[in-house]
């Protein structure tokens, strides 16, 4: 059961995950399935090299697993018996590898091929990082804010210094006139007896 | 009986009597601002107590602690020291009307200290906070992208692989440490600042400046959506937490009570530090905001629900951060599982299925009988769900860690990223509010500014100087900083601050002149409840408390940890000596703000025996009224 290391230097192992990748939908690997595999993998061949002799007998494929894995190795069409180079191999499979993937409904990680890594994604750079974005929003309304409060407390600051002067002048008046309790006394006020100084000074 | 206090002469000429306050509630004399209605003191004095602690300090102390037993210690120690420490605050602000430097000169010109003593904490304290909300600001900003950037490893320069660092520890610990932080290996490293950390310090003290321009007339409109919001949002985070697999894993965890910890001295040391911080008490923003009560405002009701508030938001936040913290773990003992079951499978070539969560242990112990040394090479961890719930972690670690990780693993992440860091902004802005309060109104009592010099003015100042300072902390370093000042601005001047306090009001104001105060304030003198707690029980906790702070800090070797890709434990991280010098710094920092109140005591007392002027020359100038009463600038 347990594989043992093929002395296969030319040989790639492959390893399929149909549950992990489909889980209900995962159809059953069979023989027919493994002959679609050979045929895909002629495909890549042809379309990396550009030359259409490969077949499906060029793909020989051995201890199979029902994990599922196996081994497969690349023969060249016009020699059956000499192998093709591991990094021409890797070569074909990386060029086609979307569409060997697709061909299984599978992905990356659920169709491995043990040593060809999956080349990374490019990161996708934007111009301006999203985030100096919402900085620039939020710090133009707080700085928005901050002007319009100290405007406005410097409005309110005038208004009051005016409105004081204009003030003082109705309250002297007020006590002329002599307004006590309410009832407005006719006569003139005698300042005299103004209650200007409660409290002695001393 | 009167209860023996230490003499304290000319008190009354420093502080407005009862007719006076009566006078002055009913005139609405003074320019002293007022609060709109209660609802705004209210939401104010709940926002300045319930903090970034109540998320992530108490769920931790509650996890590590014994779970639902650390309620024990918790709630007793609210009831003895929280509440009776609230409710002196409370009263002692809104009886003698003044900010804490005010307050502790009218009771005695040479308490002035204590006062300066909270100005310094509430400022030392206010510039690391403000960091701390600066980082919330920059995972905030970073929030309005999908893929989350802490989702996933960056590739690296050559685009062959993902960067190592990140693959060797997680990408949330990268974008933590790395892109956000960008820390370097030792505090004595500097490293230079970096430009987007300064660019979120600035954003947030002019987000804090327009909150606190016009000091109470502008918080007390924020204080409607900062303080209300994180109540929102946790109660949000509860129902999509409760809704994934494994929450309630986490909330058992965290509540299972283990009463054995009840023994361990340790428990109610950290029930009791935590009680105490959780409060904001000592840092005289509290005296403050009281103060612009009318006199004959219900202090003492006020204790009570503010307490009550407070204790109901740690455990309910701890609820919430744990069924989440729940949910990560479950996804983490998964994923680990699912990792060991691939590489069996994987190398014994078995079919897909036939290794189950279910039959993981039976076909491991099958499998290694036979085949021992594969086993053995294939090196598969241990994956046991208990240790993922106890990766509880607390502070920094807790809410850009572990939180954001559970975040990424949860559909639609973008906007629960939004709503949490929206939620640490509120709770770390409403309690920006009272540390401010705590250092411009003392600066202002103490005429360090010329008077007639506007509100707006003084803030702006103070938060100029404090993102001035506050710059450090925007260094690769930053991060040990922050630590370095978590550990010590914060811990020991407040709870000798907080004892000076009781001692103050208790033995030189005189707790019968105080019983007086408040039964003309809300009607009834204090019950025996409050006797007894405000004249023994609190300050003996408060002293018990300091005592063994201050000597586990002392005996022990002082270390910070720090983040080092090259050393040998990493991803854990490397546990440091602190260099020579900084214990200068921590003397500074805890030491100054201490030793400012017997030094200001000392300092007035050799200038009144050096200019042999008589301190209470108050009598002659009281004759004539309408005086200097209502201010207490005295020598």
């Amino acid at each position: 059961m347990v594989s043992k290391t093929l002395n296969a230097p030319n040989g790639y192992k492959v390893r399929i995950s149909l549950k992990t990748a489909l889980g209900e939908d995962a159809y059953e690997w069979n023989q027919s399935e493994m002959f679609f595999f050979q045929a895909t993998m002629a495909f890549a061949m042809r379309r990396h090299f550009q030359m259409e002799t490969y077949n499906v007998d060029n793909i020989i494929l051995c201890v199979q697993t029902s994990r599922v894995s196996f081994w497969f190795v690349v023969t060249s069409p016009d020699n059956t018996t000499m192998l093709i180079p591991k990094a021409d191999v890797e070569k074909a499979v990386r060029m086609s590898r979307h569409r060997i993937n697709n061909a299984f409904l599978l992905s990356d990680r659920t169709l491995e091929f043990l040593g060809i890594y999956p080349t990374l994604a490019a990161p996708v750079n934007p111009d301006t990082p999203p985030w100096l974005i919402v900085f620039g929003v939020v710090i133009g309304a707080v700085c928005v804010g901050i002007i319009a409060l100290l405007i406005s407390s410097l409005l309110q600051k005038r208004r009051k210094e005016k409105g004081m002067t204009e003030d003082g002048q109705d309250e002297e008046d007020m006590q002329v006139k002599g307004v006590e309790n309410g009832i407005n006394l006719d006569g003139t006020y005698n300042r005299g007896f103004t209650d200007d100084d409660r409290f002695t000074k001393l | 009986m009167r209860f023996p206090k230490l003499p304290n002469l000319g008190l009354g000429d420093r502080i407005p009597s009862h007719q006076e306050l009566e006078r002055m509630e009913k005139e609405e004399a003074g320019d002293r601002p007022k609060w709109d209605n209660k609802t705004q003191y209210m939401l104010t004095c709940v926002g300045f107590c319930v903090g970034l602690g109540n998320v992530w300090r108490f769920p931790y102390l509650c996890q590590s602690h014994g779970g639902g037993a650390f309620m024990i210690p918790f709630l007793i120690l609210l009831v003895l020291e929280g509440i009776p420490l609230l409710h002196l605050e409370f009263a002692i602000g809104q009886r003698l009307r003044s900010g804490s430097v005010g307050v502790w000169t009218a009771i005695n010109p040479y308490l002035t200290g204590v006062g300066i003593a909270s100005l310094l904490v509430s400022f030392l304290v206010g510039m690391y906070y403000n960091t701390i909300i600066a980082w919330v600001m920059w995972y905030f900003f970073n929030s309005f992208q999908n893929p989350l950037p802490w989702s996933q490893c960056p590739v690296n320069a050559n685009l062959t692989d993902l960067v190592s660092e990140c693959t060797r520890s997680s990408p949330v610990d990268y974008f933590w440490y790395r892109d956000t932080l960008n820390t370097s290996t030792s505090i004595g490293d500097s490293g230079g600042l970096q430009w987007w950390m300064v660019l979120c310090l600035l954003c947030a003290w002019l987000l804090l400046y327009v909150c606190c321009l016009r000091g109470i007339a502008t918080t007390g409109k924020a204080v409607y959506v900062t303080s209300t919001l994180p109540y929102v949002v946790l109660t949000i985070f509860l129902i999509r937490g409760l809704t994934l697999k494994g929450s309630l894993d986490g909330i058992k965890f965290l509540f299972t009570p283990d009463l054995n910890e009840l023994m361990n001295p340790s428990t109610w040391l950290d029930a009791g530090a935590q009680v105490f911080y959780s409060f904001s008490l000592a840092f005289g923003g509290l005296i403050s905001f009281s103060s612009y009560n009318s006199v004959h405002n219900n202090c003492e009701q006020d204790a009570v629900i503010i307490s009550i508030i407070n204790g109901f938001t740690s455990v309910y936040s701890a609820t919430v951060i744990y069924s989440i913290i729940g949910f990560r773990a479950t996804e983490r003992f998964d994923d680990c599982l699912e990792g060991n079951i691939l590489a069996l499978l994987n190398a014994f070539n078995l079919a897909e299925g036939s290794i189950k969560e279910g039959n993981y242990a039976e076909s491991l112990q099958n499998l290694n009988g036979t085949f021992p040394e594969t086993i053995q090479s294939l090196d598969l961890k241990t994956c046991d769900l208990q240790t993922f719930l106890s990766q509880g972690v607390e502070g920094t670690g807790l809410a850009f860690i572990v939180f954001t990780e559970a975040i990424t693993k949860m559909p639609v992440s973008p906007l629960w990223s939004i709503l949490f860091f929206i939620m640490l902004f509120c709770l770390g802005l409403s309690t920006m509010f009272g540390s401010i309060e705590g250092t411009v109104v003392p600066l202002q009592d103490l005429n360090i500014f010329p008077k007639r010099w506007p509100k707006e003015a003084i803030t702006g100042i103070v938060c100029l100087v404090s993102f001035v300072i506050a710059l450090i902390f925007a260094q690769s370093s930053g991060n040990y900083w922050l630590a370095l000042f978590d550990s010590f601005a914060g811990s020991i001047p407040l709870l000798v601050i907080a004892f000076c306090e009781m001692i103050a009001v208790v033995y030189i104001y005189g707790i019968d002149r105080f019983n007086k105060d408040i039964e003309f304030m809300i009607g009834h003198k204090p019950n025996l409840f409050w006797q007894v707690t405000w004249r023994f029980v609190s300050p003996l906790i408060v002293l018990v408390i300091f005592v063994f702070y201050f000597v586990t800090k002392v005996s022990s070797n002082v270390t910070y940890i720090a983040w080092n890709p090259s050393s040998e434990d990493f991803p854990t991280l490397e546990v440091l000596e602190y260099p020579a010098w900084i214990y200068v710094i921590i003397f500074i920092l805890a030491g100054v703000p201490s030793l400012v109140v017997p030094g200001t005591a000392i300092f007035k007392l050799i200038r009144r025996c050096c200019s042999n002027k008589n301190v209470y020359g108050a009598e002659v100038d009281t004759v004539s009224a309408k005086v200097q009463m209502f201010t207490t600038k005295m020598s």
